[in-house]
């Protein structure tokens, strides 16, 4: 018997069978039908909308961001009149869909951060209401919450005559939280240079306890001491300038407040339901940080004698940064993208001004919704790139 | 005198029963003293939270059931009468729950949605839970024949009389999106995945440029885009309907987000299984068949349900372009003239605000318990 050879069964190869089977070009040939489909499905779309808009009379362009708006908006941070143009309308929506944004991320992370830990709390009231809390708000959609704070709450409120009077001047009614305006005298710039000045020393004072405590081991309260500097240099020089800072208080003239500074009601709604809700889903991505820390960890830095305020701020936080930052970044973004919803209850962000009034006005759908769109990508983006980075700064550092 | 007898020495042959603990250890004292009253800083948040529950809980009853309104047939019964105080109006529900349910779906036709919930739920109880028997064949039927019954049942057609989609409203509407986008998402969402991970370049950046541009913008825009750009796009004449529109918006959209569950779950399967089925003489799309999907599939099902959760508190967006789900039917009566009283605001959205709560709750208590069992089974 003798040994037969493997390939004697197989048909001979030819080369029409090498290049049908080849994966490389089997590949290739591949990525060009999905690419010659896309142009096609592309060229079809630029085909129809061209025609469509033929019909309609809309020529394409960007030309309309330069005529008069001609509507009003209810929150300017910048000059904004009935004749300035779209892209003024478009900057002062971004400006508020910004405002809205940065305050919403401060009060959802400072809420979510204090539920996240309370729900870990060896206080059982303490715990179980956080965890209600948590599960209350994050299974109810956050345009209802929103409609909610601005119909059930806030709309509801008595008119100024009857306003909650709080502290500082400070006014609740239906029109908004109206509060005295800050006036800045003409040396009030010295003020805030020493500011930063006094951020500079903080800092450097922190990078030389930092050497010391790595060279002697001697600690330096570097908290407090910066704490110390920041707040106190800036207002010694503040007094001693003679308080260049005065207020005008609102108020009540027949029935509404005149001067002052109002937070429109829209703006109180937006920020209580987007960072009551958004601190809901912090909450879980703080717990799920601090319990991603073992148990080990604080037992070692037991054993090495830290204090148990000392191994939450060296041993249990660092790591559970590392945890809780990517979520939290994406949380941040989804607050932003969130904060779209404005448009439901009249607050003036981008979506509202810009995808709302001007494309309601001018009709040039794709060029509003595409820029609409655009900026949104691109604060995403822009903030993925940021924590990327930041994440691999932070990153274990493996050995 | 010093030597100790042998016969009284005692030697203990069983274990002694642990005693009690102290009183103050032991039963509610003991309890509340370990968990509420531990420390100095644990009695002051005891007592603030206390303090906190005895402040919001009875206004918030008395609102919700001693004041409130329970029947009546307009504006009239939860209208405050001579200082005396008016609770939340659910009489107003009461009215208008058919509307809340159905939209304007007409009322002779209300059995055909009634069936398709019904049936829907039946269906998605033997698909869900694990126990029941013939489940696969349950799954296949539920994404092949339930879909074209329930388009049958609800739009019309052969025999029964056609109901536009114009008068779909309320639960039904949300329903409709929600579903028809989680069910379009997967596929989109399985074949983004794939080329996210694939070798070829021009279909990996395709893949990624997609899911990041659709993940990157907010659902409005993509809504706002899919009632306004989308007639554009197609030829002139051809106009389609408007939940339609919103569909094909919240199907791409929810496509993106799904892409990246389904690419976690492709990443937790050990090399060794693709190697396997290379060796195994399976081609790429074979392997991913039979051996990478149902096994990456299986490991997301809880980050599926959470993209559910997620989606169906979306479809409530569907309210700003026009079309009115359950949150959108409730805001329109607010402006309803025989109804409308302070009151009803409140009413209404916490009315919807439990009925969201109670499905999105279910669904992550479900998610929580798949992810516990599956977790048994495989761990990386």
């Amino acid at each position: 018997m003798t040994l037969r050879d493997k390939t004697a069964g197989e048909p001979p190869r030819s080369w029409v069978r090498a290049v049908l089977y080849d994966e490389t070009i089997r590949g290739w040939v591949f990525q060009g039908l999905v690419l010659l489909g896309l142009i096609l499905f592309a060229m079809w779309v630029i085909h129809n909308t061209a025609a469509n808009l033929r019909a309609a009379n809309i020529p394409f362009g960007f030309d309309f961001l330069h005529m008069r708006a001609g509507f009003d908006i209810s929150q300017k941070p910048i000059d904004y009149t009935l004749d300035s143009s779209h892209a003024q309308a478009f900057k002062v929506g971004l400006l508020n869909t910004i405002i809205v944004s940065v305050l919403g991320i401060v009060f959802a992370t400072i809420i979510g951060f204090i539920v996240g830990i309370s729900r870990l709390s060896s206080n059982w009231l303490l715990a179980r209401a956080a965890t209600v809390y948590v599960e209350t708000l994050r299974n109810i959609p956050l345009l209802l919450q929103l409609l909610f704070w601005y119909k059930a709450v806030l709309s509801v409120l008595p008119g100024p005559r009857q306003g909650y009077m709080l502290p500082f001047s400070t006014n609740l009614s239906n029109r908004g939280l109206t509060m005295p305006r800050p006036i800045v005298g003409e040396s009030f710039d010295v003020v805030m240079w020493t500011i930063v000045v006094a951020v500079g020393i903080a800092w450097a004072l922190a990078r030389w306890a930092r050497r010391r405590q790595a060279a002697t081991g001697r600690p330096f309260p570097i908290f407090r001491a910066s704490l110390g500097i920041v707040i106190g240099v800036p207002l010694v020089v503040f007094l001693g300038l003679g308080a260049p800072l005065s207020f005008e208080i609102p108020e009540l003239k027949g029935f509404n407040f005149v001067g002052g500074m109002v937070v429109h009601p829209e703006l109180i709604a937006m920020l209580l339901g987007i960072s009551l809700y958004t601190a809901s889903f912090i909450a879980e991505t703080v717990r799920a940080g601090i319990l991603a820390v073992s148990s080990g960890q604080t037992e070692a830095a037991e054993s090495l004698g830290l204090r148990n305020r000392q191994t939450m701020r060296l041993i249990v936080v660092p790591q559970a940064m590392r945890v809780i930052i990517p979520p939290l970044t994406s949380q941040y973004l989804n607050l932003t993208k969130n904060s779209s919803l404005a448009l439901a209850i009249g607050y003036p962000d981008l979506v509202a001004v810009f995808a709302g009034s001007t494309l309601n006005i001018t009709g040039h759908a794709i060029e509003v919704i595409a820029i609409t769109m655009a900026v949104y990508l691109a604060l995403s983006l822009i903030t993925a790139a940021l924590m990327n980075w930041f994440n691999a700064r932070v990153a274990l550092v493996e050995r | 005198m010093s030597r100790i007898e042998t016969d009284t020495v005692f030697v203990r042959r069983d274990f002694l029963e642990p005693e009690a603990p102290p009183p103050s250890l032991g039963g509610f004292p003991g309890w509340a003293r370990k968990h509420l009253f531990s420390s100095p800083l644990n009695i002051a948040i005891s007592l603030a939270m206390l303090l906190l529950l005895a402040w919001m809980l009875p206004p918030l009853i008395r609102w919700l059931f001693v004041d409130a309104v329970w029947t009546g047939s307009n504006r009239e019964a939860c209208l405050p009468k001579d200082g005396e105080r008016v609770g939340a109006c659910w009489a107003f529900i009461n009215a208008k729950l058919a509307q809340f349910t159905f939209g304007s779906y007409p009322a002779d036709q209300r059995w055909r949605p009634s069936l398709v919930m019904v049936s829907f739920f039946i269906g998605l109880a033997w698909v869900a839970i694990p126990k029941m028997p013939r489940r696969r064949e349950a799954t296949w039927l539920m994404l092949t024949a339930f879909p074209v019954a329930t388009f049958w049942l609800l739009y019309g057609g052969l025999g029964l009389p056609i109901v536009e989609t114009s008068n779909w409203g309320g639960l039904l509407v949300t329903l409709v999106v929600a579903i028809t986008g989680i069910v379009a998402s997967l596929p989109l969402g399985i074949l983004l995945a794939l080329g996210r991970r694939s070798k070829l370049p021009f279909i990996k950046i395709v893949s990624v440029v997609f899911i990041e541009v659709w993940r990157g913008v907010p659902l409005i825009t993509v809504l706002f885009m899919a009632s306004v750009m989308l007639p554009l796009f197609l030829p002139t004449g051809v106009n389609f309907d408007k939940l339609l529109r919103a569909l094909i918006g919240v199907a791409l959209f929810t496509g993106a987000y799904m892409a990246e569950t389904i690419r976690g779950g492709l990443q937790a399967i050990p090399k060794g299984q693709y190697e396997g089925a290379a060796s195994l003489g399976l081609g790429y799309w074979q392997s991913m068949r039979l051996i990478i999907l149902p096994q990456a599939l299986k490991i997301v099902i809880p980050g599926i349900v959470n993209s559910f959760i997620s989606l169906f508190k979306d479809t409530s967006l569907v309210m700003i372009i026009g079309l009115y789900d359950l949150l959108g039917s409730i805001q329109r009566n607010f402006s309803d003239a025989n109804w409308s009283t302070p009151s009803i605001a409140p009413t209404g959205l916490i009315f919807a605000a439990a009925v969201f709560w109670v499905f999105c709750f279910s669904m992550s208590r479900y998610s929580m318990y798949m992810e516990r069992k599956l977790n048994t089974g495989r761990k990386r």
